[in-house]
């Protein structure tokens, strides 16, 4: 509610937050995940403290508002503290249910809600002993999934015939049961809980047909209720929830409510779908802007238990007016059922395989009179009309108002119109902008092909996972698993890490190339073919197919001979373009690919090599004159630039880095918007990092400040080295460090100093094997055969 | 159409390519991972980069300009992008390549 009140009137309100949680706000409806460990906690925190002190919110954590005063507009908290109020939210949320049996409050026995819930399950299954949970909805039986995961023996206790019946109809809850079963997961339905027996800490249940099931754990989720206890208390009108109006107003016009407290238009509601709705209508409200009003919707079912996948929404009871379709194949374990009235959908159930929710959902939604797809409707979109069976065609064949993102409500046409307005590439860009798939996640494969519909070419996996169509491994697995299981080829990384294709493709094989390289820089051997023409051939490729070759200039200073040795060899290969290049280096273009070999062994004769122009690694490290000239020369920056390229050229690393020393802090080398910068001081060297001056335009951010050049250079070395371990190919340093965090990176380089040195360590290591100069090297020979054609079919010879 | 020898299989890196000049322009001849020999015009229906010099994957090439990825069995963009270029007919010996030239071409001379 706050993002978009922010959004909406960034200054008008002073915010003050309580929060009974002892700790900033988190994605409750991903607790699942964390339970079975396929998420850490850090990954569903919504809003680190970082936000709410950049938008001035006050944040009392682990305050619990006891009272409210009306009259003075006042709350206070069960720590003392009061703060009067203008306008007051509540969103107290629910309680969980507890079942008033014997044993109720024994140790051991749990709810499911929050993550003080979650920890001491954690707790619990670290005991591998036997757990029931009570309860087999939503919450009950991930909380039994996540139980089942973390090595516990669980039995699932359920009071009704079959699991989830307010969601499932009878045939897909027992296909359920079946697939619950098949996770080791045994399920009692038709049990009623007598008691919870145990002396002085859960030792079982005891069912009331007498029997005992043992357990050290006892989970209950058998329900929530809306928490509404302090808005009774301040007399607020309540009833199953908190009532309010179709713009969340409650009985006092200054106090408002949003949440699974409550009750709007008679409906209380626990998914998450209308909860975000509500926090729409709120903001709306108290930024007086349009008129928004919630309005009842029915919100789709999805279970987030890996492998077992289901969706219902709707009203699928039986009824003389209501038709049915239903398709069962036993076997691949399919269940759908769609309840038709008035040739209309009103309700679908499909287990085992939910790709076309969705689309039901939105024909459901829309009442789309479904007569003349009946023959085919069950079968899903793919069967309708066009009838391609590629999911992207699917994905292009929704409407634009189609619902892509259920828990958030975001249409196929705010996804696609926030990709192309705001150059969106990634999948994490797309859900900090629109929230698709940013909740419980169901429909991030929807998104992706979304995201490659919209983009085409322009999509790079590499900011999303995985790393290519090879592969559902993401970049940060595989640079872990090549050192875990100490792959040292591509062959071997592709068949350990079972690669869908039979040699890689142009995405993951430069990739791969690249992190073999980095870690194991004295035992790899470069594989040729996977890299870029230009690193092939250390020129850059034009639109042509002519190239165009830099020599390198340390520190971008240069003298009459070289300047002279540039001259012959423009006039002597004819070369079309000279350019001084952002670099300071010079630039001579349309090269023939064939007189390439040739320009390099002039250059070399004159003292050049290669600048590196083309590489993923140091391209340049720019400098101004420094105290040698400059009235205002702080510091030797020209030598210190100097000296930097000298030690770093050759180095391959993920994406390009440029760097720039400046004398001064009136920065002529622009240093402050470079992959690495430094600013000279009278005091020493600021060292900065993560700028950007590209496709994004970023200014850098400081590592530190060091006194002496030895210093200055083993802190960049270091930076760059650990950089070179952890970023995912083709990302620039500013975009690892987001990643990682910026304050990670100065602990580990300025406050660390053994790990410093490390970092500095390997870097050197890998600079013997990585500083030889290719030019050189191929103008003894190597790899000729790339410089030169097969053949030449000419006239002559045809004719013969 | 005339046979063309153009030389052994080795001249050509595995999942790489060489290219052969001439009269009816710069043909690209590719060998894969699995030692198959397949050659097409060297110019990307898109902006006419040199298919010779991309990465070579699978039965296809990824052209080095734009990153347009083309089938070498049959010559067409694969993915979302829509073009061919054409494809020569190869035929390999004894380990020796031969590409099948226009005779149209070659006759007019």
């Amino acid at each position: 509610m706050l993002e978009h009140l922010l959004e909406a009137v960034p200054e008008r309100y002073q915010v003050t937050i309580f929060n009974a949680e002892p700790r900033v706000n988190y994605d409750r409806i991903m607790l699942s995940p964390v339970l079975s460990g396929e998420k850490a906690f850090e990954e569903i925190v919504i809003h680190g403290d970082g936000w709410y002190i950049r938008h001035g919110i006050v944040l009392y954590k682990g305050h619990k508002i006891v009272s409210i005063d009306r009259e003075a507009k006042t709350v206070t908290s069960d720590r003392g503290v009061t703060e009067p109020y203008d306008r007051l939210v509540i969103a107290t949320g629910s309680v969980p249910f507890i079942i008033p049996v014997p044993g109720k409050d024994l140790p051991g026995v749990l709810s499911y809600r929050d993550l003080d819930d979650v920890s001491a399950m954690l707790l619990a299954a670290q005991s591998r002993d036997r757990a029931v949970v009570i309860g087999g909805g939503l919450l009950g039986l991930e909380a039994a999934a996540g139980l089942k995961e973390r090595g516990m023996e669980v039995t699932v206790l359920h009071v009704m015939p079959t699991l989830m019946e307010r969601q499932l109809d009878p045939a897909a809850g027992y296909l359920l049961q079946k697939a619950v079963e098949e996770r080791g997961i045994a399920v009692r339905t038709k049990a009623n809980t007598r008691a919870i027996v145990g002396d002085g800490r859960v030792e079982g249940i005891e069912l009331d047909t007498g029997e005992v099931i043992p357990a050290s754990l006892v989970v209950m989720a058998v329900g929530i209720r809306p928490n509404v206890w302090l808005a009774k208390e301040a007399g607020l009108e309540v009833n199953r929830g908190i009532v309010t109006d179709d713009r969340m107003q409650t009985s006092d016009p200054d106090i408002f409510a949003l949440g699974e407290c409550v009750e709007v238009g008679g409906h209380v509601y626990g998914l998450v779908a209308p909860l975000y709705e509500m926090a729409r209508v709120l903001a709306a409200k108290l930024a007086d802007r349009e008129d928004r009003r919630f309005v009842h919707s029915d919100t789709p079912t999805k279970l987030k238990v890996t492998g077992i996948d289901l969706y219902s929404t709707g009203d699928f009871a039986d009824g003389d007016d209501r038709e049915e379709i239903v398709l069962r194949d036993a076997s691949a374990g399919i269940y759908r059922r769609v309840v038709l009235q008035d040739n209309r959908i009103i309700g679908t159930v499909l287990f085992g395989e939910t790709g076309d929710g969705a689309w039901f959902n939105d024909l459901k939604k829309k009442a789309t009179d479904i007569s003349e797809m009946r023959d085919t409707l069950i079968f899903g979109q793919a069967f309708q009309g066009s009838g391609s069976p590629d999911p992207l065609a699917a994905v292009a064949a929704l409407a634009d108002d189609a619902e892509i993102c259920g828990c958030n409500g975001v249409c196929k046409g705010k996804i696609v119109s926030a990709i192309a307005e705001k150059g969106l590439t990634s999948l994490d860009e797309v859900r900090a902008h629109t929230k698709a798939s940013a909740s419980c996640g169901t429909c991030t494969g929807l998104v992706e092909q979304l995201m490659a519909l919209t983009l085409g070419d322009n999509y790079n996996p590499a900011a999303a996972q995985p790393v290519c169509s090879c592969t559902d491994l993401g970049h940060d697995d595989v640079r872990r698993l090549i050192r875990a299981k100490r792959l040292k080829t591509i062959p071997a990384v592709m068949q350990e890490l079972e690669w869908k294709t039979s040699c890689g493709c142009a995405k993951c094989r430069p990739a791969l190339n690249y992190y073999l390289v980095c870690d194991w820089p004295d035992e790899y051997a470069d594989d040729y073919q996977s890299r870029f023409i230009n690193e092939r051939v250390h020129a850059n490729i034009q639109k042509d197919g002519t190239y165009s070759v830099v020599p390198r200039m340390w520190g971008g200073v240069t003298s009459a001979a070289e300047l002279r040795a540039i001259a012959d060899v423009v006039d002597k290969f004819e070369i079309p373009t000279v350019k001084v290049t952002g670099g300071q280096r010079i630039d001579m273009l349309g090269i023939r690919k064939e007189d390439l070999p040739s320009v390099w062994a002039d250059l070399g004769k004159a003292g050049f090599v290669s600048g590196h122009a083309y590489a993923k690694g140091l391209r340049t490290v720019k400098t101004c004159v420094g105290a040698d000239w400059c009235r205002f020369g702080t510091q030797d920056s020209t030598g210190l630039g100097i000296r930097i390229e000298k030690f770093m050229w050759g180095s391959w690393t993920p994406a390009k880095v440029k760097m720039a020393v400046s004398g001064c802090p009136r920065n002529c080398a622009e240093a402050t918007c470079k992959d690495v910068g430094v600013v000279c001081v009278d005091s020493g060297y600021e060292i900065h990092f993560a700028g950007a001056a590209g496709l994004d335009i970023k200014g850098t951010e400081v590592l530190g400040l060091v006194r002496t050049e030895d210093e200055a250079l083993e802190a960049i070395v270091a930076l760059v080295q650990m950089y070179r371990e952890q970023a995912r190919y083709l990302d620039r340093i500013y975009k690892w460090a987001n990643r990682v965090g910026l304050d990670e990176i100065r602990r580990q380089i300025m406050a660390d100093p053994e790990r410093r040195r490390a970092y500095f360590d390997r870097f050197v290591f890998s600079q013997q094997f990585a500083q030889v100069d290719p030019w050189s090297e191929r103008v003894s020979g190597q790899d000729k055969h790339e410089f030169r054609p097969m053949a030449v079919a000419d006239f002559q010879q045809a004719a013969e | 159409m005339i046979w063309f020898d153009i030389g052994t299989i080795d001249d050509v890196p595995r999942r790489g390519a060489r290219c052969v000049a001439t009269p009816q322009g710069r043909i690209g001849v590719f060998r894969t991972q699995d030692n198959r020999i397949f050659a097409m015009e060297d110019h990307c229906p898109h902006k006419g980069g040199p298919l010779s010099q991309g990465i070579v994957h699978g039965a296809s090439v990824t052209c080095p300009l734009h990153n347009w990825v083309i089938s070498l069995e049959t010559g067409t963009a694969l993915g979302a992008d829509e073009g061919s270029v054409k494809t020569i007919p190869v035929k390999v010996e004894d380990g020796r390549i031969s590409l099948a030239l226009a005779s149209t071409l070659l006759a007019a001379e």
